[in-house]
């Protein structure tokens, strides 16, 4: 099966510190990928690159063409989205306003449509809809970022550490979220510290050490893996 | 002083105040979207009103031209900074936008000036001639250094207002120029008279700050432009180009420095630099109002008009002293009461 997304040996470097090096992945059509890995891994920075927002070397292929040259505001008509970790609102604006935003590339007809999707799925930012965005609880900051991301009817939505800072409660809640929006169809490239969850999540996953990719495979079988249960689950010694 | 003089120099202060106003928005609207202090604002103030007052004799001004001039740049940057990705329909639209646009308005003017129709078709053309100068002027010198720091825009706007003026001195020539006003009706309001072109500073001014707030309140485009100032990254993630807001952006300013130069040339007589001193008034009352808030700009600049004409009246060789050192208890009680923060999420 041809992978929806390909990422072909990237390396992303801040100055001469390579932060990412020779990074190689890929995502299936409706597939779920987790990359794993302590804080400083890299995660965030290979999606950033994936999304366009850094410079990289290597290759970023979505949907058979090679999309380096293409800016992050043109990915977003292709259909790749990213819900950055610092979820990157319109904190001066009302939730609405930042879900319309959303479909800024998609044309107004679907917009109308997709805001009532948004709206069936989080039936909170329904209620909050006249609120600015900035006035929100973390928990509900991260379901907005993600409303405005499926506002543009991706093909694939990328979260950065989706689970961050926010309470278990609400954790369950996003991840619960995730699940179903697989039935959708669109696939998902998640970026967590939150291993166990991701895992439970994810169909396959990548295990991110110091900016390169330590193991792979699925994830059923990653998560009883003694290496990833020690280091990452929290379970060893 | 008695009341009439007082009447009389309020109704001057808020006249000027109403102009300072539009161009104090502008700033305020350029910087938030593209994080640049427009120094040269006052040009298009220049630019419009030399352009009208020819206009009005019934003279071809040299902006039509320019026009033609700054869109040719704009299109051999364009074509020069994507010339790896150079396809014919690019090319296309780039030259219709660029090259056939301003030819169009070119031949446009020269219509007009045979057919002599009127004030309200020069005010048009006048605004038809400066707009796209903004977003040429973007392309060629701002687009490039999107991401410099706020300094190094800042010394571009600086570079950019020198270059404009020249140019400015080139198409015009270094006489000053008059306009007729926009109506002659005189409506004697108590002891003191308010003038047509008073009314139509008064209406203008309302109008255009009314569109402005249904554009950015209303329309996904406005909405995007506000996006783009309240979070780049955010705005790029749902796909806003940074560039067309720039465009944007620097269109309106063009527009409202046209309009605020066709307002103010049957009062004053402009030269190619007179744009400089009147913007600077602009970017005081911007300054008051934080470059953030567009209400407090506006008010602010309304109290710099009133300054500006009790001062001139008062002490007219200290008119602009008096007016310039308003900045400076703003900006004391802004850095004791706002600690300096960086860029927040």
């Amino acid at each position: 099966m041809s992978a929806l997304l390909a990422v072909e040996h990237l390396s992303v470097a801040y100055g001469r510190v390579e932060a990412v090096s020779d990074v190689s992945l890929s995502v299936a059509p409706g597939e779920i990928v987790t990359v794993i890995g302590a804080n400083g891994a890299g995660k965030s920075t290979l999606l950033n690159a994936a999304m366009g927002l850094l410079p990289a070397r290597g290759r970023v292929v979505f949907d058979g063409s090679d999309i380096g040259s293409v800016e992050a505001e043109d990915r977003v008509a292709l259909g790749l989205c990213l819900v950055a970790e610092k979820r990157e609102l319109f904190g001066a604006m009302t939730v609405e306003d930042n879900l319309i935003l959303g479909a800024f590339r998609t044309g107004r007809s679907l917009a109308a449509e997709t805001l009532a999707e948004v709206f069936a799925r989080f039936p909170r930012l329904r209620e909050r809809r006249a609120q600015l965005a900035g006035t929100l609880s973390g928990g509900e900051r991260q379901m907005l970022a993600m409303g405005r991301a499926l506002m543009s009817r991706p093909r694939l939505l990328m979260l950065d550490e989706p689970s961050l800072g926010l309470a278990p409660k609400v954790v369950a809640d996003i991840f619960a979220i995730i699940r179903d929006l697989r039935a959708t169809g669109v696939a998902i490239l998640l970026v967590e510290q939150n291993a166990r969850a991701a895992l439970n999540a994810a169909d396959r996953a990548y295990v991110m050490e110091l900016g390169r990719i330590g193991l792979e495979g699925p994830a059923s079988e990653l998560a009883s893996d003694p290496r990833i249960a020690e280091s990452y689950l929290g379970l060893g010694g | 002083m008695d009341s009439t003089i007082l009447l009389f120099l309020l109704q001057d202060g808020l006249t000027n105040g109403a102009i300072y106003a539009l161009l104090g928005l502008a700033l305020v609207l350029v910087f938030a979207v593209t994080r640049v202090i427009f120094v040269p604002q006052g040009e298009f103030v220049a630019y419009g009103g030399l352009t009208f007052a020819l206009l009005e004799a019934g003279k071809l001004p040299g902006t039509a031209y320019m026009v033609v001039a700054f869109g040719a740049a704009a299109f051999a940057m364009e074509l020069v900074s994507r010339r790896r990705e150079l396809a014919a329909r690019l090319v296309a639209r780039e030259a219709a936008f660029k090259l056939g646009l301003p030819l169009a308005i070119l031949f446009l003017a020269k219509a007009v000036v045979a057919a002599q129709p009127g004030a309200v078709v020069n005010l048009v053309l006048t605004i038809a001639i400066v707009a796209p100068i903004g977003p040429y002027l973007y392309r060629v010198a701002f687009q490039p250094i999107a991401d410099a720091s706020v300094l190094v825009l800042l010394i571009t706007a600086v570079g950019v207002h020198l270059a404009m003026t020249g140019i400015g001195l080139v198409f015009f020539g270094a006489e000053g120029l008059r306009a007729p006003p926009i109506s002659s009706a005189v409506l004697p309001v108590g002891p003191i008279v308010v003038t047509g072109q008073n009314l139509g500073i008064y209406a203008i001014t309302a109008a255009l700050i009314v569109a402005l707030y249904l554009f950015f309140g209303r329309t996904i485009t406005g909405k995007a432009l506000r996006a783009t100032a309240i979070n780049r990254i955010g705005a790029r993630l749902v796909g806003i180009r940074l560039a067309l807001s720039g465009r944007i952006a620097f269109t309106l300013a063009a527009v409202i420095g046209a309009v605020s130069g066709v307002l103010i040339v049957p009062m004053t007589t402009l030269y190619y630099d007179t744009g400089f001193l009147v913007g600077l008034k602009g970017f005081v009352a911007a300054i008051i109002g934080g470059l953030v808030s567009y209400p407090l700009t506006a008010a602010a600049a309304l109290l710099v008009g009133v300054v500006e004409a009790f001062a001139s009246f008062h002490a007219s060789d200290w008119k602009e002293v008096i007016v310039f050192t308003l900045l400076l208890p703003v900006l004391l009680i802004r850095s004791w009461t706002d600690p300096h923060s960086d860029e927040e999420e």
